[in-house]
């Protein structure tokens, strides 16, 4: 073999290198590996626990504050205190017009903007030690229990999915939408 | 931050001073010590470990934990010992964690993945099979939008810079594109958003824009070269460059396509801020331009006049950092420091200066910009923009005094 011949070899051989590499990098002529099965619509309704501020995921049942008092005496109380006065942990009541003040007061009453995500929040993670355990109906109560604490309904008011969407909370237009962000 | 946490981190100091990450005065000279062959060297080692541990004598380089929820063992967050830490990759035992109820024991062979909602094809997906699809290796920070939020305290606190900041750390993240999925799954081109779930006890939840998810969102599987540690979201977990933590959803077992946000209790009673004025910002994602002096740093003596190093890291959510600028006169005068290549988006990066200390009061402060042309604030037009009342997103420069006997402390200047 001549040195020309060796040289055009090795061009050849970078080239074809080159090729092949660009080919394995393009993986989408290739398509992707669809390892994925199907959800039927059974599985996604045991996982889907979410509800958004329309009440769309809000499930069938419901509940009003007489009855949210005495499952939060037996579930919440020890951790939110009476009537959700709080200690030790969170306080759920109150703090109402303290926003503004140098010592403002977070709860679901002064600072939540919507009331669906009561219901969400308490049956996805509350109670802290068994998540998930309480009934649709015990969740409904609970989030009128505390709407009803805090001014915001009536106590004789049904809380469930269509009711729920419609409650106005005192904070709501107190939220300014920063995405997607201002050039600085 | 309440007055416990407060309390406890004040009690931490003293602990880290027991560390001896603290260093005391020089000793003069060990001129006179003579020069004998080490022990070490007069018999063979030690054998091998099938994991290995940091050295025996750096037992003390640990994260702060401030505490949990009362009544809860896994609710809270543990910092990154910031000070003890060069260059700029965290080992993953020393990276922070922030949970929101503990870290589950997840079988790897038992968690699925549902990706359903806006789409033609829902699909479940196994961590093996996640395992079996393309994947990219990216370098970025992840920070818990609370972190430095004790520069919103009137005062400033007597803590080291890892129990201040120390809820920043870097690593090089392994995963699939999450666009890959999501265009297995067949996702209406009109859906603007999706919820993200982890698998923990909390089921903790946020609304990510479609148009994250479809730009450099990953699922991440690995972190530093080997699978993810549970308490970073073991077997996988969402990753949003740039944006708050908690954000990059960890045990990820669930994204539903939706048409708007789900306004979740961490994007609404969470992880919004409260400004001076009642109005509160909401969807603030983008984790913002910052930087530290680590060394010297709060807690930390400066053994004496002389030259020294001074060491930093610098980051933003919003792009590469463009430059670190360093006053050691209280602001007199600015420096530009050297970065440490590379320079890599969304990453922490190590930024140093030469400084001769005369022994006398000085201030030392940093302040990045990015390549997006956003400069970090001083504190007080932070504070005066913002108030004291919010607890995420500070970005505040943070300044340290040395006094002439070389103690190095927290101070508003």
């Amino acid at each position: 073999m001549s040195t020309r011949d060796l040289v055009c070899s090795a061009v050849a051989l970078v080239v074809a290198g080159c090729a092949a590499g660009a080919r394995i990098s393009d993986s989408t002529r290739m398509g992707t590996p669809n390892l994925g099965r199907p959800a039927t619509q059974a599985e996604i309704a045991t996982w889907d626990i979410s509800v958004g501020p329309d009440g769309v995921g809000l499930p069938p049942g419901g509940g009003t504050a007489a009855k949210g008092a005495a499952v939060y005496e037996q579930k919440c109380q020890a951790c939110h205190g009476a009537k959700g006065a709080g200690q030790p942990n969170d306080r759920l009541v109150g703090g109402q017009g303290t926003l503004a003040s140098k010592t403002p007061v977070r709860t679901v009453g002064s600072y939540w903007p919507y009331a669906t995500t009561v219901f969400d929040y308490v049956r996805r993670a509350m109670p802290y030690i068994q998540p998930q355990s309480l009934s649709n109906d015990d969740v409904y109560a609970l989030t009128a229990y505390l709407l009803y604490l805090n001014g915001i309904i009536r106590e004789q008011d049904e809380i469930n999915a269509q009711t729920l969407p419609k409650v106005a909370m005192p904070n709501r237009d107190n939220f300014i939408v920063v995405y997607p962000r201002r050039a600085p | 931050m309440d007055g416990a946490r407060r309390g406890f981190l004040k009690r931490s100091i003293a602990f880290l001073a027991a560390q001896g990450l603290i260093s005391g005065r020089a000793k003069d000279a060990d001129a006179a010590e003579p020069l004998e062959v080490p022990t070490w060297m007069k018999s063979p080692g030690a054998g091998f470990n099938d994991y290995g541990v940091p050295a025996k004598y750096e037992s003390k380089v640990t994260r702060t934990f401030g505490r949990s929820q009362p009544g809860t063992t896994g609710s809270g967050a543990i910092r990154t010992p910031l000070e003890a830490l060069e260059g700029a990759i965290t080992p993953s035992g020393l990276h922070f964690e922030r949970s929101h109820s503990g870290v589950p024991d997840i079988d790897p062979s038992k968690h699925r993945l549902l990706i359903h909602g806006m789409v033609k094809r829902p699909l479940i997906f196994t961590v093996d099979a996640l395992l079996r699809y393309p994947m990219v290796s990216r370098v970025h920070f992840i920070e818990c939008a609370g972190n430095s939020q004790l520069l919103y305290q009137p005062a400033p606190p007597n803590l080291t810079v890892g129990q201040t900041h120390g809820l920043v750390s870097c690593s090089e993240w392994t995963g699939v594109p999450l666009r890959l999925l999501l265009g297995e799954a067949g996702v209406d081109p009109a859906a603007p958003w999706i919820l993200a779930e982890g698998a923990d006890a909390a089921a903790m939840s946020r609304s990510v824009p479609m148009a994250k998810a479809m730009d450099d969102a990953i699922l991440a599987l690995f972190q530093n070269g080997e699978r993810l540690r549970p308490e970073n979201g073991y077997p996988v977990r969402l990753f949003l460059p740039g944006w708050e933590g908690n954000m990059s959803v960890k045990w990820l077992r669930r994204i539903k396509v939706v048409s708007a946000p789900v306004m979740t209790k961490d994007e609404t009673s969470r992880y919004t801020d409260l400004q001076g004025d009642g109005k509160s910002l909401m969807f603030t994602y983008p984790m913002e331009v910052k930087s530290l002096i680590t060394r010297p740093s709060h807690g930390m003596t400066v053994p004496g006049p002389g030259v020294y190093q001074i060491s930093g890291i610098a980051w933003s959510g919003e792009g590469a950092i463009r430059r670190v600028e360093v006053t050691t006169d209280g602001g007199q005068s600015w420096d530009k420091a050297t970065l440490d290549a590379p320079v890599l988006p969304r990453a922490l990066t190590r930024f140093r200066l030469p400084w001769r200390w005369d022994g006398g009061a000085v201030v030392l402060k940093s302040r990045a910009v990015d390549d997006a042309g956003n400069v970090q604030p001083e504190r007080a037009k932070f504070i005066a923009e913002h108030g004291n009342n919010a607890i995420f997103h500070c970005n505040a420069i943070q300044a340290w005094s040395v006094a002439p006997s070389g103690e190095v402390k927290h101070v508003y200047a």
